[in-house]
């Protein structure tokens, strides 16, 4: 009895719908909530300024020194285009591991952990925006909020994002 | 004149180790049916790498093992031997032979010597080389070979045309020297007439064979040498016999069975006294012995090199144990009193001849044995101490920023705190030195292998060559250290026996006869180069040709110098006439290429015919140590590679120079420089803007030179490279990133790129 319990009571989003559900990281950006795949996350800091690097698009800010891993940063308000752009005390910085790289996301804050089931997302529909709709996996809802599902490893290994040698190489 | 050699035993022993291990792997994965040709070359070059290396340091009995395997590997890799099951399970078990010397040179164990014989023999049946003697039985290789120079006798004569008297000692027992001499019977049957002048009457005993025919005394020595114990042989032509025949006999009455030479018997009769080698003991031990001042005192002191050497136990041991049978008859002979009035006669001429071996064996003590401890080291993963230099750099970070915080609290009432924070700095700092410490390498400590290296092969090829060295404290990473010493080794090798001539040949030339090698080490454009030089013959183009097209290799008379010598480094290619002991394999520049390639470098090659070649390897500077100075622009701090800079400058108004309408140049002395505003470059906001208010740094990067114009000079460090690429991409005019004491990341500059700039198209003063 006490076995059978035990995994419906530590995921009960999971076991109570019986649907296949997905932990995100949700955070901010000026009015906008965003989700990415927590597993992509490696930690999460706070703001310092980093080293500029010459001729940089304007959104990367430059790199920082992880623990003797050198790091580059992504201002994603300016990318996206959302938000004060404003270094505060609380600007929280998400460090991502993708594709064996390590790079480091600035936000607005970093609302929770949530979990998703896949019938939780909805397609999103083409849009104009900033951020190429390719990037985004789907619309997800959690009650009254509407979370932007991101595909974070692609919209970061993009050519767009300037991070990568044959992405730079291929978008010039 | 004497290079200690020991402290280079350890990383030998490391990468033997290494390199048994790889051919294991490869052997075990390695299909039967259709081997791989990459796979055969790749343990083909572990074999050779072993042979190579134990070759260098003296480790004679592992050379010689490996040299079998090699010559068995060398016609599977080139398809005249067909791969079989029972190859490989003799290759594996020459493996674990190995790995016993290796273990027993370690000083943890014990040297079999039955077992290396009985491998060398299974490979050589394997092989099915002619060339090797036909004397399948006995075990014949003497058990530690480094003495068995001490062993060869006098009577090494001329050839002579009438015969020889062979005298020998046979090993094993009854069974194997029956079998043992049938061989030898048959092989000397072929050659000439042969008759037992003198059989022995038990084993161990010496026999004596009259051998008549044209073949020559050390023909006959190598026949023997596979049935008989190496030190026991004696080949004497027919008319010297009697001159010898009373004492090589007399001899061998004394000593008793194993007519090793004294050194090893020394082991076996010293063996059970305390290791503390006491003049006293020594002789205490001959006390009992019925006639005491018979035995003779030269004996006893040129036996002395072996055993008043502080030995380490372990190798009276290793030496003494896998002779067990044997002692038994030397400690027999002790007892034997009718040998004993041979002694006095019999046993002067041997140790006289003895003599220059044995003061040799002086001069290098030891070599076989490592004492276990004294050199001790652990091998650690790169990736455990890359993460402890960057824990560590983070410990330094906090400890800056407690001090930070520290400033405002009162030091009178804090004064213990400030007390503690002054000493975790200074800890924090030591910490550091010594973390860093681990990676970081003078080249010096490759560089110092290759003395002796040349030394030996050119001695063994007859050339005379001087060894130059420069750039030797250049540093570079441990990982780089361990892995270009192979290479390097390979191309020295090769520059010696291809490049060098022979000094009559130098001398034809008009040259010096002594020929120069060159090493040298130094830092460019972000590189490590260490380039190998000499000043031989040059590599002949037209021969690299025809041997390329021998070979099937698409070539065409157009090629370039460079694309023609780079074909040398293709696998087993080899302009050399013949095989010798250095080289002409074709193995080692292919390893070159791979080893350095895989460490992200390059080799290049510039040869003038007559004059000399070059090879220059590059190889990148990940985590290389760079001086570098640190300049201000800014808010940002940048890192100018030392070795670029040449001075720096106030600009005074009057040296600045415009060209149409923009000030462009500076005029350094009688020289007009351009100058590289890098504020301009980076885009860096707040920067002075005015010349004549920064510091202008002159650079020199691949021969030009111009002026970086930047805010102020902060200081000189030493700085770790880190990658700007692992998780970014690359920028122009930056060639990685460092981090600072504080923590930050500071970009190190390209200074090629940048002084490059200053030629083409400034980003249109913006």
């Amino acid at each position: 009895m006490a076995q059978d319990f035990a995994p419906q009571s530590s995921r009960p989003a999971a076991g109570d719908e019986g649907g296949h559900a997905q932990e995100y990281l949700t955070f901010t950006l000026g009015p906008e909530e965003y989700a990415i795949d927590i597993l992509k996350v490696q930690e999460i800091r706070g703001y310092e300024p980093p080293t500029t690097i010459a001729n940089a698009p304007a959104f990367i800010k430059g790199v920082i020194n992880l623990r003797g891993i050198i790091v580059p940063i992504v201002d994603l308000r300016i990318k996206f285009g959302v938000g004060k752009i404003e270094y505060t005390p609380f600007t929280v910085v998400i460090i991502l591991s993708i594709g064996g790289r390590v790079v480091g996301i600035v936000v607005d804050g970093v609302s929770d952990v949530t979990s998703l089931r896949a019938e939780q997302i909805r397609p999103a529909p083409e849009f104009a925006s900033s951020v190429d709709t390719r990037y985004i996996n789907g619309l997800g809802t959690l009650g009254e909020r509407m979370l932007i599902v991101v595909d974070i490893e692609r919209l970061m290994l993009s050519a767009e994002m300037a991070l990568v040698d044959e992405a730079a190489e291929a978008a010039a | 004149m004497s290079i200690d050699m020991s402290q280079f035993y350890q990383v030998f022993f490391e990468e033997t180790a290494e390199h048994l291990a790889t051919m294991e792997n490869l052997l075990l994965t390695l299909d039967i049916a259709a081997p791989d040709a990459e796979q055969l070359n790749a343990i083909f070059r572990a074999a050779h790498s072993i042979k190579g290396s134990a070759g260098t340091f003296g480790f004679t009995d592992l050379a010689e093992v490996t040299h079998i395997l090699e010559n068995l590997l060398d016609g599977v890799r080139k398809g005249e031997l067909a791969l079989r099951e029972d190859m490989i399970d003799a290759f594996l078990d020459a493996g674990d032979v190995l790995k016993g010397m290796l273990a027993a040179h370690r000083g943890e164990g014990e040297t079999d010597a039955a077992q290396a014989a009985a491998i060398c023999q299974r490979l050589r049946q394997l092989t099915g080389d002619d060339a090797a003697p036909p004397a399948p039985a006995a075990a014949s290789v003497p058990p530690v070979p480094r003495r068995a120079p001490a062993a060869t006798p006098p009577s090494v004569a001329a050839p002579d045309e009438s015969g020889h008297d062979l005298f020998f000692v046979l090993d094993g027992d009854a069974a194997t020297t029956a079998a043992a001499l049938d061989n030898l019977n048959a092989a000397l049957a072929a050659l000439g007439r042969t008759s037992v002048v003198a059989a022995a009457a038990a084993p161990g005993q010496p026999w004596h064979l009259r051998f008549r025919g044209a073949t020559d005394a050390e023909t006959l020595r190598g026949m023997l040498e596979f049935v008989a114990r190496n030190d026991s042989i004696r080949v004497v032509p027919l008319g010297q016999a009697t001159a010898f025949e009373d004492a090589p006999d007399g001899a061998y009455g004394f000593f008793g069975t194993p007519p090793a030479p004294a050194e090893e018997e020394a082991y076996g009769f010293f063996e059970p006294l305390p290791a503390s080698p006491a003049e006293e003991e020594a002789y205490g031990f001959f006390a009992p012995l019925p006639d005491a001042s018979a035995v003779p005192a030269p004996v006893v002191q040129e036996e002395a090199y072996g055993f008043f050497e502080p030995l380490p136990p372990v190798e009276a041991a290793a030496a003494s144990a896998p002779n067990a049978d044997a002692q038994d008859g030397a400690y027999g002979f002790f007892v034997e009193p009718q040998s004993l009035p041979a002694v006095a006669s019999a046993a002067p001429p041997p140790p006289a001849a003895e003599k220059p071996p044995a003061a040799k064996e002086v001069m290098r003590p030891v070599p076989t044995v490592v004492k276990p401890g004294t050199d001790a080291s652990i091998r650690v993963g790169v990736d455990k101490v890359d993460q402890l230099i960057n824990l560590v750099g983070e410990l330094v970070i906090t400890q800056a920023m407690l001090a930070q915080s520290a400033t405002q609290i009162d030091p009178v009432e804090f004064e213990r705190l400030h007390n503690g924070l002054i000493q975790l700095e200074r800890n924090t700092r030591d910490l550091q030195e010594a973390v860093m410490s681990i990676r970081m390498m003078p080249i010096s400590v490759v560089f110092s292998r290759f003395p002796r290296v040349v030394r030996d092969i050119s001695q063994k090829l007859g050339k005379q060559v001087e060894l130059q060295l420069s750039g030797e404290n250049t540093e570079l990473d441990k990982g780089l250290i361990e892995r270009i010493a192979d290479p390097l080794t390979h191309l020295v090798r090769n520059s010696l026996d291809h490049g060098i001539e022979a000094p009559e040949e130098r001398a034809a030339k008009g040259k010096q006869p002594v020929g120069t090698i060159t090493l040298k080490a130094y830092h460019q454009s972000g590189n490590i180069v260490i380039e190998v030089g000499d000043d031989g013959a040059g590599l002949n183009r037209q021969k690299i040709l025809a041997k390329a097209r021998e070979r099937g290799l698409n070539v065409y008379d157009q090629m370039t110098d460079q694309e023609v010598f780079a074909l040398i480094f293709e696998a087993g290619f080899s302009t050399a006439d013949q095989i010798t002991e250095v080289s002409g394999r074709g193995v080692g520049m292919d390893v070159v290429k791979k080893n350095i390639a895989a460490m992200g470098g390059r080799v290049e090659i510039d040869s003038m015919p007559g004059i000399g070649t070059r090879m220059t390897v590059r190889l990148p500077l990940t985590l290389a140590i760079l001086d570098g100075m640190s300049v201000a622009v800014g808010a940002e701090t940048y890192i100018i590679p030392l070795g670029y800079v040449i001075e720096s400058l106030q600009a005074e108004r009057g040296m600045i120079k415009s060209v149409s309408g923009v000030e462009r140049l500076i005029q350094v002395r009688d020289e007009y420089l351009p100058v590289v505003p890098l504020h301009e470059i980076f885009r860096v906001p707040g920067a002075v803007a005015s010349f004549a208010d920064g510091i202008m740094i002159i650079l020199e990067a691949d021969g030009v030179k111009a002026a970086l114009f930047v805010d102020a000079m902060v200081g000189q460090h030493q700085v770790v490279i880190k990658s700007l690429e692992s998780n970014y991409r690359k920028v122009s005019g930056v060639s990685g990133a460092t981090i600072m004491g504080d923590g930050r990341v500071a970009l190190i500059l390209d200074v090629s790129t940048l002084v490059g700039m200053a030629r083409h198209a400034l980003p249109a003063a913006a």
